[in-house]
């Protein structure tokens, strides 16, 4: 496949998947209720289209928000978990059982605590994305090699040193990989918030156009909702391109 | 070769190293170790492979107590990590997101007095860097990064940041243990030459016999696990040795001479 082909190829297949689904909708005359077309969720994409931007950017800035403070305080716990094996063993099971915890189930807490609005949002996207960092994080300190260990400490370099001429740079690309996956977590968590607690946003649009079984708007903010993540996803993909090329070269050699 | 001066460089007495500490299921990897080394001389290690020769460099480096008996290095007992060695391995370790060059300044960011005087004399430093990168047939290969280097050149990319900061002990596990048999004789040849100018002491831990005899002054032949000295060897041909030198009766002989003391430990 040469350079041009697969550029399009995403493309391509985007496309066939809405030329599919509106095929399956006019073929077997599926209820607007039920499953718009996508000519209709255009449709509606364009009738609505102020107000459903309005409420994009306010989710897009509740997801940045939460996943911004989640990035910090993941590096952070991350870093600090990784450099000790007696952090890491204590700290482990109470993060595992907090990452399990259904996050909608902790939606209505945060109203107790914070009321509607922005606030709950912002927490949940961070609550949710945080996880996946400071494993990765984690993972990439703990596994430092041994004999490189040993190099180091023959030269008399300290824990310290060994964290921060080796341990945070080869954490690097398990970090970068992390925020693909937290971003888009971040965007559920936000979402999730939204269509229980509060009065603007993609969820809340959603919400309010489900309750008037506007379906086609419940579908435009879904499509919308998709298409944030993917530009997300893509600006860390080349992000991590750029800063972590030389863990990614593989794939330089297979294209 | 017994210029060395009478006080031994790395003294070693009655040495036993263990993994899992002193308890029954702790692992004896070495016992009764002792052995002299004097300042500059080059030691080779050789045994049948898991015999504690890498042990060995544990001890003497101080990255592991000996659970009995006593390490002198310069005239110090060992209590912790030397900070004058300088260390190879089978797996060149270089770090991926650094270039050769890069790679080879590691130890003086962190070695003192480098590590302080670094940020201000940098470009003397590079100097010093790219020099000995050349001096072991890495020139213009300076921007390269390690995955773009074949494995003897990463091993000669290594060998470059273990003695940059001309540490007065070296330390090589089976540092040409990967390589094929023609990239590895080449290697012997840098080896040999950077020893001839620098003259640090040196203990290589090798499988390779022939590899033992061409570089070292001393062989020592270690038993199987726990690791025990069974012989020592001098080395007396001069130097600087040729690969033609290995194909002569007198270096065949050393080398079956050696083979049959490893065969030897290797029976039940």
């Amino acid at each position: 496949m040469n350079g041009v082909q697969k550029r399009l190829l995403p493309w391509i297949i985007t496309l066939g998947f809405f030329v599919l689904w509106q095929i399956v909708c006019v073929v077997f005359r599926i209820d607007v209720f039920i499953l718009p077309a996508p000519t209709a969720v255009i449709q509606s994409l364009y009738t609505f289209f102020g107000p459903i931007m309005a409420n994009a950017a306010q989710t897009l800035f509740t997801t940045l928000l939460g996943f911004a403070i989640a990035v910090g305080f993941g590096l952070l716990l991350g870093l600090i978990v990784g450099a000790s094996r007696t952090i890491y063993d204590g700290l482990y099971p109470v993060m595992v059982g907090f990452n399990s915890i259904p996050k909608v189930a902790v939606v209505p807490v945060l109203v107790i605590w914070f009321g509607i609005g922005t606030i709950p949002a912002v927490v949940t996207a961070f609550v949710i994305s945080f996880f996946p960092i400071v494993v990765n994080v984690a993972t990439g300190l703990a596994t430092i090699e041994p004999e490189m260990q040993d190099v180091m400490r023959v030269l008399g370099a300290r824990k310290w040193q060994i964290m921060v001429k080796i341990g945070v740079p080869r954490s690097m690309p398990y970090f970068f990989a992390s925020l693909k996956v937290a971003i888009t977590l971040a965007f559920i968590g936000s979402v999730i918030a939204e269509t229980v607690a509060a009065n603007s946003g993609i969820g809340y649009l959603m919400m309010a156009a489900s309750s008037r079984f506007d379906v086609p708007l419940v579908f435009a903010g879904l499509l919308v909702i998709a298409v944030m993540g993917i530009v997300m996803y893509e600006l860390f993909a080349v992000l991590e391109r750029r800063i972590t090329f030389w863990a990614t070269r593989a794939h330089d050699i297979v294209s | 070769m017994s210029k060395h001066s009478s006080l031994p460089f790395i003294d070693i007495r009655g040495a036993d190293l263990a993994y899992g500490g002193a308890s029954a299921d702790g692992l004896l990897a070495l016992s009764d170790v002792s052995l002299k080394i004097g300042k500059g001389e080059f030691v080779a290690v050789v045994g049948p492979s898991g015999c504690g020769k890498s042990s060995l460099l544990k001890l003497v480096s101080g990255l592991h107590p000996p659970l009995k008996g006593q390490v002198w290095v310069a005239g110090e007992t060992v209590t912790g990590p030397l900070k004058i060695c300088g260390m190879a391995f089978q797996n060149a370790t270089l770090l991926p997101w650094r270039t050769a060059l890069s790679n080879v300044l590691l130890p003086l960011e962190i070695v003192e007095p480098h590590a302080q005087r670094f940020r201000r004399n940098r470009a003397e430093y590079l100097t010093l860097a790219r020099d000995l990168l050349a001096s072991v047939g890495l020139a213009g290969f300076e921007n390269k990064y390690p995955w773009q280097l074949s494995g003897g050149m990463q091993q000669r990319n290594s060998l470059c940041r273990a003695l940059i900061h001309s540490p007065e002990l070296l330390l090589l596990d089976e540092p040409f243990g990967a390589l094929d048999p023609f990239t590895r004789e080449e290697l012997w040849d840098v080896v040999q030459a950077l020893w001839l100018k620098r003259r640090p002491t040196v203990i290589l831990v090798t499988h390779d016999l022939r590899e033992a005899i061409y570089l070292a002054d001393t062989v020592y032949v270690f038993s199987q696990r726990p690791g025990r000295v069974l012989s020592r060897t001098e080395i007396r041909l001069p130097r600087p040795r040729t690969l033609a030198d290995t194909y002569k009766t007198e270096f065949t002989d050393m080398t079956h001479a050696l083979r049959e003391q490893i065969a030897t430990v290797h029976r039940p």
